[in-house]
């Protein structure tokens, strides 16, 4: 974690992050974890913040989020890790590993069989 | 800062809780889109991961400016297979750089679909390396572009695949095609990995 000083240089993306940095395995949201919003956003927020809490009124994986606020994937991830953090928003991560699960790759052979 | 979302946003259903993940690899202008929109109950939507050589994914806008960070678009679909699972559709491009991610972005993927156009052959050998090398399951599609026979023995060899690795034709604007060609992929994960005697050379399946 940094915090920027008085002099950086405004970015969007920096400023939207306020510079932090929370890369590698720390990071618990997959592409295609499902968040979902557990209140409403509050006066004050950060519109970023905002954004995402509207958008997982039902359930929303991580990369629509991003591709829905144009940002690239990590830079949401650490939105998202706010509003985790503040229990904001709660997160249904995949359940792994489904590669070698025969019962989740029973239900997608019937779910695309069904399309 | 504008955050206006289409109109046309489907929700998933408030019991969605499961997402997977199947990705269409191949060369430029294969077809990987059309694959996609083809299956997919939204609109594709795009978006991108940016990261730097030394292999971190870049949230630090400061890594950005330096020179040494690479960028990779993808696009993406999505399917409601029933109350709880969503399978995710990720079309990527096959080029090198697109590699450095797949851990970051892809590791968990049930399996790829590698799309081929068998005018140009030889643009799939590296996805198709790249592929073996993460030990993720995959199937060869040959897209229909107006050629003859397609999905033959010739292409087999061209590519030195393995005689596992199913090898069908497709259509890419077919969303029954594009439907078989996903059915082939989970099919060939579950014979090759659900079989309790049959699990080597699993992929890695860390949370990045
Ligand atoms: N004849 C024919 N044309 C196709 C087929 N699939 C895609 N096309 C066309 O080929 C062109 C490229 O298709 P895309 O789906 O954009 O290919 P892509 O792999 O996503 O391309 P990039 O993302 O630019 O690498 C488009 O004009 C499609 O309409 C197919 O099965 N048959
Ligand atoms: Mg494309």
């Amino acid at each position: 974690m940094s915090r920027p000083g008085r002099d950086d240089a405004p970015d969007r993306l920096y400023t939207i992050t306020q510079g932090r940095s929370r890369s590698g395995p720390d990071t618990p949201f997959d592409l295609v974890t499902l968040v979902v919003a557990e209140s409403d956003p509050v006066t004050g927020m950060q519109s970023e913040h905002v954004a995402i809490l509207e958008l997982t009124r039902f359930p929303t994986s991580v990369v629509e989020v991003a591709a829905e606020l144009r940002l690239p994937v990590s830079i949401t991830k650490v939105l998202l890790c706010d509003l985790l953090a503040a229990g904001r928003v709660s997160a249904r991560h995949p359940r792994r590993p489904a590669l070698t699960d025969p019962d989740i790759l029973e239900q997608v052979l019937v779910g695309l069989r069904n399309l | 800062m504008d955050f206006a979302t289409s109109d046309a946003r489907t929700p998933l259903g408030a019991s969605a809780d499961n997402g997977l993940k199947i990705v269409v690899v191949g060369g430029f202008g294969v077809g990987k889109t059309t694959l996609v929109r083809s299956v997919s109950e939204i609109r594709p939507l795009n978006t991108e991961e940016t990261m730097t050589q030394a292999g971190a994914g870049v949230d630090d806008i400061r890594q950005v400016r330096g020179k040494s960070a690479t960028t990779v678009a993808f696009d993406f679909g999505r399917i409601t297979l029933d109350a709880r699972n969503v399978l995710y559709l990720f079309g990527a491009p096959g080029q090198e750089r697109f590699w450095f991610l797949w851990d970051r972005l892809f590791s968990g993927t049930l399996g790829a679909v590698v799309l081929v156009d068998t005018r140009r052959i030889d643009d799939s050998w590296y996805a198709i390396d790249r592929l073996e090398h993460h030990g993720t399951p995959f199937i060869v599609a040959c897209n229909d572009f107006g050629g003859a026979v397609r999905a033959g023995e010739d292409v087999r060899e061209a590519l030195d695949l393995d005689p596992q690795v199913p090898l069908i034709d497709c259509d890419a604007r077919s969303r029954e095609s594009g439907k078989h060609t996903l059915i082939t992929l989970v099919q060939h994960v579950k014979n090759r990995y659900a079989d309790p005697s049959a699990r080597a050379g699993l992929p890695r399946q860390e949370y990045v």
